[in-house]
């Protein structure tokens, strides 16, 4: 601003011509600037996409066509002629096994195709590709059918149903997300049934009932910077208290439940524990701003009425500001549901394939197995850690769904302006 | 207590219409507050639960600085060999911070310079230049941008950015982890943060100072550069700080993307190990309680936890000193 001498904005047309010139140039600049970013969102979400579909490279064991019988293939073949072959392919000690389970005579047709299917033809992936190489690059691919002819082409969508519901494996291709799924589930429950009420009293007990005192400016300053804290920091603490200290309680000893796949401590407990402190202050932050929303007038007539400071906080500040309440907890717990840090160094497990079956179960969760899968070089791996990405982000985008959701009622209906 | 003097004035006011609509009182009658057990009692918990989140902190601090203190009163390393030492091998015994710190600096430099430029430009793009229609459409695709969880992030960095890189620069330049794929992947992270808390300072610059500078003839860029950046420049500066404080927090980008293992080098291209890629590392193996690694994962803890805490603690400075000034 001490530019107003003749020297920033001179007179003359020439200097006129070049601030102009100079002016819309950087008016494309900032404009670049801001295309890039969407540019770049859009190339993050493409690259996700192009990794979890495309043309695959699958190899059989056993060709299907030696397994015919009659000219029929092996999917129409009923159930005897499929117990021969099983018998005539596997070892004798495998057919023991599969008998002691449920004896071959009395599994279903279906189940047995699904055993011809695993146990001989086993199809292995031997090379796959991305959406992008499969649309523009298909003479690269063509050619590696045609160095190897026992290969067999097919179209991989690596986000299928049975990715969804099937459990942990070694090989990427039988791999799911099931356990995955359901662990950030029940964590997402803990943290929620313990952030949530702490939250919301934590945040009346600031707006409505403190006064000015040193000790709430300081819970209040505290609770700013809790929320800076850099979520691996909470993942020590977590790691500190609930999976060391208070081992007993976070395996469920001391309820006698013990399991014996418990990782001392190192459970579901633990782990929702742990993000309900980190998305602690986040929540406390938002209910404070809601409450902060609401008009003064609605305290005053309550009080006018003769209503106690808790009465006027249950009957009239908490029903009024409980959408934007709601709206701020959905996303504190997407956030929760995409932490991975912290839930690393509290000590998820590396491979479970057992659901968690409660609170001290050991636990994995999504964003955990598209770590896991990410780190690893095998590109199939890759393949599987986009699908599950995908699936991530379908979820959190349905939770911002909803809290739009909460926001748009609020506006329309709300009985306070 | 505010409702208690409300109805107390009421009731010296109107003494005649007190009686006929207040009902019989069956107990004392006398006027003087009386205590409500129920009241105190929410009032304890309500206030119970807030000093629950004061012990939050305090559990960070005494976590951090117990199992510190027992890292370095084991004798295997002094506090100046921590600091100063540029070896990081817990294998053999030295536990020099500087490698682990230089790269977290590395990566936090990097990604700030790709952040605050751009959120910058982005910022005074959405605030001075876009119509209104344009920022509804670009306003929620940075929320979308923020709401990405991290480790998406480091998946985008591992199978997109070093890629790239590696086309660009050739693949014996740049290694397969490396600090800056995880940079500037970090940088597009915090974009987000940086430019809402940008576009917040700008927009806090009165109209008035604008149409000072439109009335003295100056085009939009001057208005921009000369009037509106320096009056929001506090504001700014504070999305600059905790845009790094965010950056050197940052875990699952480097975890995935800068390589495994300390290494004390400035080449941006070479794989090297960051604070916090080395707590997620070690924590995710498993770790003994009471051992040196154990122990050393909470000590480069406390050193986090101290950096971003003062990064915090200063932008919260700054902002207030800002809103002050312009609101």
């Amino acid at each position: 601003m001490s530019g107003t001498s003749e020297s920033h904005f001179p007179t003359d047309t020439k200097a006129f011509d070049r601030r102009t010139r100079r002016n819309s140039v950087f008016a494309l600049v900032f404009f670049a600037g801001t295309t890039f970013s969407v540019a770049v969102l859009i190339i993050l979400l493409f690259s996700i996409i192009n990794n979890a579909f495309g043309p695959m490279a699958v190899e059989n064991t056993v060709d299907p066509a030696a397994l015919r019988i009659g000219g029929r293939e092996y999917t129409e073949l009923d159930s005897k002629e499929l117990i021969g072959i099983l018998e005539e392919h596997l070892s004798r000690g495998l057919i023991r096994r599969y008998n002691r389970e449920t004896p071959l005579n009395e599994r279903s047709t279906a189940n047995l195709v699904q055993l011809v299917e695993e146990r001989i033809i086993k199809p292995a992936v031997k090379q796959s590709w991305s959406l992008a190489e499969g649309l523009f690059e298909g003479g690269k691919i063509r050619s590696h059918f045609e160095d190897n002819p026992t290969h067999i082409r097919s179209f991989r969508a690596w986000l299928n149903p049975s990715f969804i519901v099937s459990s942990q494996s070694s090989t990427p291709e039988d791999s799911g997300i099931r356990t995955a799924l359901l662990g950030s589930v029940w964590i997402i429950l803990v943290t929620f049934v313990f952030s949530f009420p702490i939250g919301i009293g934590t945040a009346v007990y600031l707006e409505e009932y403190a006064k000015d005192s040193r000790l709430n400016r300081f819970i209040q300053t505290n609770i700013y910077n809790l929320a800076g804290v850099p979520s691996i920091i909470y993942g020590l603490l977590g790691l500190a208290i609930f999976v060391r200290i208070l081992q007993p309680l976070s395996s469920g000893e001391i309820f006698g439940s013990v399991d014996p796949s418990t990782a001392n401590g190192r459970t579901v407990f633990s782990a929702g524990m742990t993000l309900g402190l980190l998305i602690l202050p986040i929540i406390i932050i938002n209910t404070q701003e809601a409450l902060r929303a609401l008009p003064a007038s609605l305290r005053h007539s309550s009080f006018g009425l003769g209503a106690t400071r808790w009465q006027t906080v249950w009957h009239h500040l908490l029903p009024g500001s409980m959408e934007r309440i709601l709206t701020g907890t959905i996303i504190a717990l997407s956030r929760a549901i995409g932490e991975t840090a912290p839930l690393v160094v509290v000590g998820a497990s590396t491979f479970v394939s057992l659901d968690p079956e409660g609170i001290f179960s050991k636990f994995t969760t999504l964003p955990i197995q598209i770590y896991q899968w990410s780190a690893r070089p095998q590109g199939e791996f890759r393949n599987i850690a986009a699908a599950a990405i995908l699936v991530l982000l379908i979820l959190l985008l349905s939770m911002n769904a909803t809290a739009i959701y909460f926001r748009n009622r609020l506006s329309r209906t709300s009985r306070i302006q | 207590m505010e409702a208690g003097s409300v109805c107390f004035l009421s009731l010296q006011g109107g003494h005649v219409s007190l009686k006929i609509s207040v009902p019989p009182v069956t107990g004392s009658t006398d006027l003087k507050k009386h205590p409500r057990i129920g009241e105190t009692l929410i009032f304890s918990v309500l206030f119970f639960f807030s000093i629950l989140s004061v012990s939050i902190t305090a559990g960070i601090v005494i976590i951090l600085v117990r199992e510190s203190i027992l890292f370095f009163g084991s004798g295997e390393v002094s506090l100046i060999e921590f600091l100063g030492s540029t070896e990081w091998q817990p294998m053999i015994g030295k536990f020099g911070i500087l490698p682990l710190m230089n790269s977290t600096v590395m990566v936090s430099f990097i990604a700030v310079m790709v952040a605050v430029p751009l959120g910058t430009a982005v910022a005074v793009y959405l605030s001075e230049y876009a119509s209104d229609g344009l920022r509804n459409i670009l306003k929620p695709v940075l929320e979308v941008l923020a709401g990405i969880p991290t480790v998406v992030y480091g998946y985008f960095a591992v199978t997109f950015m070093t890629p790239l890189l590696r086309g660009i620069f050739g693949n014996n330049v740049v290694e397969i982890y490396n600090t800056a794929s995880a940079g500037i992947v970090t940088g597009i992270l915090i974009l987000p943060l940086v430019t809402s808390m940008s576009e917040d300072a700008v927009r806090a610059v009165p109209l008035s100072l604008r149409q000072g500078a439109f009335a003295l003839g100056a085009t939009k860029l001057e208005t921009v550069v000369h009037v509106v950046i320096p009056a929001a420049f506090s504001g700014l500066s504070a999305a600059f700080i905790v845009g790094l404080s965010r950056a050197i927090g940052e875990t699952m980008i480097v975890a995935l993307a800068a390589g495994a293992g300390p290494n004390f080098t400035f080449n941006p291209f070479k794989a090297a190990e960051t604070i916090t890629g080395y707590i997620v590392r070690i924590s995710g193996g498993d770790v003994g309680y009471n051992t040196m690694d154990y122990n050393s994962i909470f000590a480069l803890g406390l050193v986090l936890f101290l950096i971003t805490l003062i990064l915090n603690i200063i932008s919260r400075k700054i902002v207030k000193k800002f809103r002050e000034v312009y609101e």
